[in-house]
Order: C-alpha cells, then structure tokens, then sequence
C-alpha cells in the first residue's frame, strides 16, 4: 500500500506503517478467507475499513448484517458485532435491530441477488420508511456463491450458468430503484475506485437515513470468465476505462450494460425525516404526554447460567 | 431458573372482559416485551393492532412489515439489539415465517412467535377455527431442531401462558410457538391480569462475562450458552450456518453433530419440566380423552355426558404440545384401554399419542377438517367405541 494513501485517508491519523491498518477491524483468526483470487470483495472490506478510520466512528456501536453469498460473508470477516442473517433478510433484521437500539449504527454489507431479488421487496421499504441504515451493495452481476448464475442485476447478452445462450431479461438499475423508492444517499463505485468508495462511506455514516452504495465488482471465477473478460486484473483495467464519474447524475440514466459506460459518484444526497423521527413526532402529536419515547432502562440482567 | 417481576408499566392490572388475541397482546407486555413487528391476517392481526395502541405508551415499537419473511427476521434483530420480541401470524403467514423459526432455532434467538390458527392449507379458512398446524410447529423449517409450543384453550390462558411463552423462550433461548385457534383468539371472556409484583418473568441470560472471556455459544456445563447484545462492546458474530463456541461458522459433521444434538437435548433433556397439563380423573379411568386449545372445551361436555352413562372417561389437556409429553402419556397408557383424541385437523396430534403409547392402550383419534368445531356428540360416540374395545 503507497504511503500516500494512507496519509491521504486522515489528516491527524497515527498510521504504523509496519503493521496493515485494516488488520484492527478484521477477524484475523478467521483468515483466509472464502473468496478467489481476483475477486473484488476483499477490496470493498478494505475500503470500508478505512471509512472506519476515516468517519473515527465509534466501533463498539456499530454492528454489521449481511445476507447471503459471497459478500455476505462480510459479516464473518469483521471485528465487530456481526449478523450472518437468511437469504435477503439482512435489512430487515438490521431494521429491528436499530429500532430496538436506536443508538446503534447498522451496516448492511450484503451482495445484488441478496439485496435486489430474494431481498427486493425488503430494500424498496427499508428506502420508502427511510430506515437508518448504511447499505453496501456489492454488485458482481451474477449469483457467485452459487455456481453464476442469472442476477436481477445481469446485463444484456451477459452469459451465465442459467442463461448460456445470452441474457435477455431486462435488469435492475439499483441507482434508480433506491432512488425512487426514498434513499436519501446513493453512490455507485467499482473496486477499481477504492478512494472514493471509502469517502462515500464516511459520507454514508454522517447521514441520517437509508443510504445505498453500490459497488461494482469483478467476479473473475463466474463472470469474467464465461463472458471472456479476462481476469481481476482486466477487470480493473476495464473499469478504469469504462467510468465516468457523474455526480448528480440522473439515476435514470446509470444502468448498466455489457461493455458500455460505467456511471460512478454520488448520484443523490438529501435530507428528509428518517423513521424514528416521524415516529416520534407522530406520537407525540397524537398522544402527547403519554407517550413514552424511550424503551424502559432495561431491568438488571440476571444469569443463573454461571 | 431465576426471576423478576413485571415492569409494572406495562401490566394493565385489573378484571377485564377481553377477547384472547387482545389478552395475548397483554400477557406479552407483561411478560417485558416492548417490540413486535407484525403482518397483518385474519383472524390474528388484533393482537398486534392492540399491541400498536399500547406500545407507545410503554415505551417500546411496534412495525408493520412489508411480509411475514420480513416481520419473522426484523423481531429477531430486536432481540439481539435487547428487546424481548415477538410476531403473530396465522397459517399462511406461518408457512412464510418458517425459515426463521429455523434461524430463531440455529442461532438460539429467544422469541415468541404467536400462531392463532384457522383453517388450511393454503388460504382455506381465513375467518375460522382448525388446529392443523401444530405439526408445522414442530417440524415446519428444515432441518433437526426443537421449539417449545404451548396450548391456550380460554382468554385467561391466552394471557398467562403469553408470559409463560416468553419466559420458556428466554430460559432455553428458543423460538417458542403460542398456538391459539381462531375461537380461543375471537372468543371474549373474563381475563384477570394480576398486579406487575404477582408476575414472574425470566429476565435474558445476558453474560457477565468479560468481552476476552465471553464465547457466544459456550455452554460451561449448560447447555444454553449466554447471550450479549449488540453495541456493548463483545464484538461477537451470529450465523445460521454451523458454528464452533464462537459464534464462527465449522461446516464440519463433528460440528455439526456437536451443535444439532445439543440443540435437541437442551429441549428434550427438560421436556418433564416444560410440559404442562391439566388432568382429571385419570385415576381408574377406561379411556382418556386427550386435547387441546378449543377442542378441549368441546370435549369436556363429551366427557362429561360419557361419565353420566357410567362410562370411566379421563380427561388430559395438553398445555405444552411441544415437546410433547411422551412420559406422561406412556405412563397412562400403562393403566387405560385406550385414548380418544378428537382435534380440528385430520389427525396430528394423535400420532404422537399413539407413538408415545406405543401399543400399550389403543388410540382413537376424532377429526374435523376445521371451520367450526367438533359437535360433542361425535367425541361422545368415539369414547363409546373405545370404552367397549379390548385391552391393547
């Protein structure tokens, strides 16, 4: 790793450069871990891990969901209260998790055919209810742990193990879909832009709100390989090419095809009420002084276990 | 397994006239419980829309979930977040909650989950009575596991086997099925809810444990490990795939052994002490009448006309369903010609009867498909039958 990154991450930071600074937020007893060579997803844990650094967020507050797949083995990877949940079922058990706890900060790090298939109907009401979450959406294109196949998210005339003459199926723009449903932050990067994905998320722990990050992510075993496009490396080489940074671009216009345009940056950053405060001011206005916002001090725990 | 009392805020004290989904509602607040995320269905969705009125102020949250996959996962975030939690379904919704009564089950999550059942399969019945997915209580979700289920049959019970419900879950960590039926949770009759220092609840295993010594699936002799919740600092990991003490997956068959065996045996090993029933004459009886939820009011006047006619008819309410009380049947069996039991489904309970008698007294199951209840004449006729029967 350059030194100048590193140094670029945070002005007043005390960095050992003998030591890797991401190593603190990382089960190391748990290395190696699952994921191939080439594969993008160790790159995104890095750059979230440096957002860490970056946002100085408090970890012991903060708790990790993850689906299924492989990115949902994100959960198993990082130090920190971590939730290996069901198949598409990470944002809503992240959301009893931050109502129960609203001083909680909850991330959930989960993979496109989790977030946006099993888990579509979950992510559009998470962003409608503006549920304070931080969703990283890694987006390999395809189902990876489970051979590659067909996603939500497959471009056109991509082949897969379940589409081998060509998709057809139209796919999801996640931008739009977030976007349109109530998401107050959305981001797009690939693994090639490591920087800028860690300052997003940063941003992404500074809102209040359903925010959604998706990241673009070579899965070199499954879908570089069947669609002939080389390896990690040409992967990056190929998201280098292909981007193009359009902050404030209309999520209409970022979908994705096989080969064209990549649209990366910041494409939605606005404010409005998050769950918990409408919930509030809603109880409030109708019950006034009986309403009771906080959950009770919780009773002295006993455990006779020991 | 020590005890607390009731938060006092949340126990609505007093003699009502209530029906058994708004009395389940109460023995859930009593029982501590300040966070149900719900879908609504008939004939389930009042004890969530009394939940709703009351939660706010007693401090707590209640969400309406896009679906049941949602509402059975996002209560089980809450626990894990502090909150003793719960959700309420009916059939359809409770096929869809399955996974995570597994996940509940794998990760050892305490929860309750309420099923007030109707008529089945698929959407059948939406508005009235069966009792046909105690099976589904049981094995519902893939894999070996075991869940406690419990039984009511009165609005009273619906409010004190709620706070029963509750603390069973928190005492074994695991999801535990409340089986109403549509006549239990639609039925109005006088619930007494007792003043908040008269309630025992079983407060969480949380671990004293400091965060280097804690393991979140240690079990140091017990064989339910101690729970922390998330934001205190132990940094620990939860999955649904076989894991090792700490929480990290082993997909190995000694794990695997290791972890579903115990799973089971932390049930099976207390199922004397978990089961509950009510028993009346059994003492000298021919046939034992063996029920549960509604149909075991229906029984008694059956019972109770058997017995005018010089019939010796004893009668065995189950409270507990699940695990179900092998001993306690095996032992009457021993002693009676045969049992009789008539439930709103086509025969389930009734094969765990016959399997625990294990031929020692003969079984004579009374069906009903559901939509209403038995006419106690049928009951009646089968406890003739079985009266006259020769001896297993």
């Amino acid at each position: 790793m350059p030194d100048s990154l590193i140094t670029d991450l945070g002005k007043n930071e005390v960095v050992d450069l003998a030591g890797n600074p991401v190593e603190q937020f990382l089960r190391s007893d748990r290395m190696p871990h699952i994921w191939c060579p080439g594969c993008g997803i160790g790159t995104t844990v890095n750059s979230f891990a440096r957002a860490l650094i970056e946002s100085k967020i408090d970890l012991q507050s903060l708790a990790l969901v993850s689906g299924i797949g492989c990115t949902g083995r994100v959960a198993g990877y990082v130090k920190l209260d971590s939730f290996h949940t069901t198949h598409g079922r990470a944002i809503p058990f992240a959301t009893g998790l931050k109502l129960a706890n609203p001083k909680l900060n909850v991330v959930v790090y989960s993979g496109d055919g989790d977030l946006s298939a099993i888990g579509g109907n979950h992510l559009i009401h998470a962003a409608r209810r503006n549920i304070d979450l931080k969703v990283i959406c890694v987006n390999n294109l395809l189902y990876a742990m489970t051979g590659g196949q067909t996603a939500p998210t497959t471009p056109g005339h991509a082949t897969t193990s379940t589409n081998p003459y060509g998709t057809f199926e139209p796919s999801f723009n996640l931008p739009h879909l977030v976007e349109a449903a109530g998401a107050v932050y959305v981001a797009r990067w690939t693994t090639f832009h490591v920087r800028q994905l860690a300052r997003s998320i940063s941003e992404a722990f500074k809102k209040k709100g359903f925010s959604f990050i998706e990241v673009i992510s070579p899965c070199p075993t499954l879908y570089q390989r069947r669609n002939k496009m080389g390896d990690g490396l040409d992967a990056m080489k190929f998201y280098k090419e292909k981007s193009k940074v359009k902050n404030g671009a209309p999520t209409s216009e970022v979908g994705l095809t096989l080969t064209g345009e990549i649209a990366v940056g910041k494409f939605v950053d606005r404010d409005r009420p998050d769950y918990l405060d409408l919930m509030k001011t809603q109880y409030t206005e109708s019950l006034g002084a009986k309403y009771v916002e906080q959950p009770p001090v919780e009773p002295e725990m006993v455990c006779d276990c020991s | 397994m020590k005890t607390q009392k009731a938060d006092p805020r949340g126990v609505l004290t007093g003699v009502h006239f209530m029906d058994g989904d708004h009395a389940c509602c109460e023995g859930a607040l009593a029982a501590g419980s300040r966070f149900a995320s719900g879908y609504p269905i008939t004939p389930s969705t009042e004890v969530v829309e009394r939940f709703a009125a009351r939660v706010p102020m007693v401090g707590g949250t209640f969400i309406q979930m896009e679906d049941e996959l949602a509402a059975s996962i996002t209560l089980q975030g809450a626990v894990w977040g502090g909150a003793k939690a719960f959700t309420v379904t009916s059939g359809p919704g409770f096929s869809l909650m399955m996974e995570h009564i597994g996940y509940a089950a794998m990760t050892e999550t305490p929860c309750v989950f309420v099923d007030v059942q109707r008529g089945g399969p698929s959407t059948g019945l939406p508005t009235l009575p069966a009792q046909a997915d105690m099976q589904q209580a049981r094995w519902g979700s893939h894999g070996d596991y075991e869940i406690i289920a419990l039984c009511p049959n009165s609005p009273q019970e619906c409010f004190d086997l709620t706070i029963k419900a509750f603390n069973l879950a928190e005492e074994f960590r695991v999801p535990v099925m409340f089986m109403m039926d549509e006549c239990v949770g639609h039925m109005t009759e006088k619930v007494v809810i007792p003043p908040a220092d008269q309630i025992d609840v079983v407060p969480r295993r949380h671990t004293r444990k400091s965060v280097d010594d804690y393991l979140p699936y240690g079990t140091n002799g017990d064989q339910v490990p101690e729970m922390a919740h998330a934001g205190e600092g132990y940094k620990f990991h939860i999955t649904g795939l076989t894991h090792d003490e700490r929480g990290y997956p082993n997909m190995t068959p000694p794990m695997q052994d290791k972890l579903v065996r115990r799973l089971q045996s932390k049930i099976l090993d207390a199922a004397d002490r978990i089961a509950m029933f009510e028993e009346e004459q059994l003492e000298g009886a021919d046939v034992v009448v063996v029920s549960y939820g509604i149909t075991s009011r229906v029984a008694q006047r059956a019972i109770e006309a058997a017995r005018k006619k010089g019939m010796r008819v004893g009668k065995l309410r189950l409270i507990t369903a699940w695990p179900f009380p092998d001993k306690k049947i095996r032992e009457i069996a021993a002693k009676v010609k045969a049992f009789v039991v008539p439930e709103l489904n086509l025969g389930q309970m009734v094969r765990e009867v016959e399997r625990a008698a294990a031929g020692k007294a003969k079984t004579f199951a009374v069906s009903h498909a559901g939509g209403g209840v038995h006419n106690p004449e049928n009951i009646l006729k089968v406890i003739v039958e079985a009266s006259r029967c020769q001896t297993a």
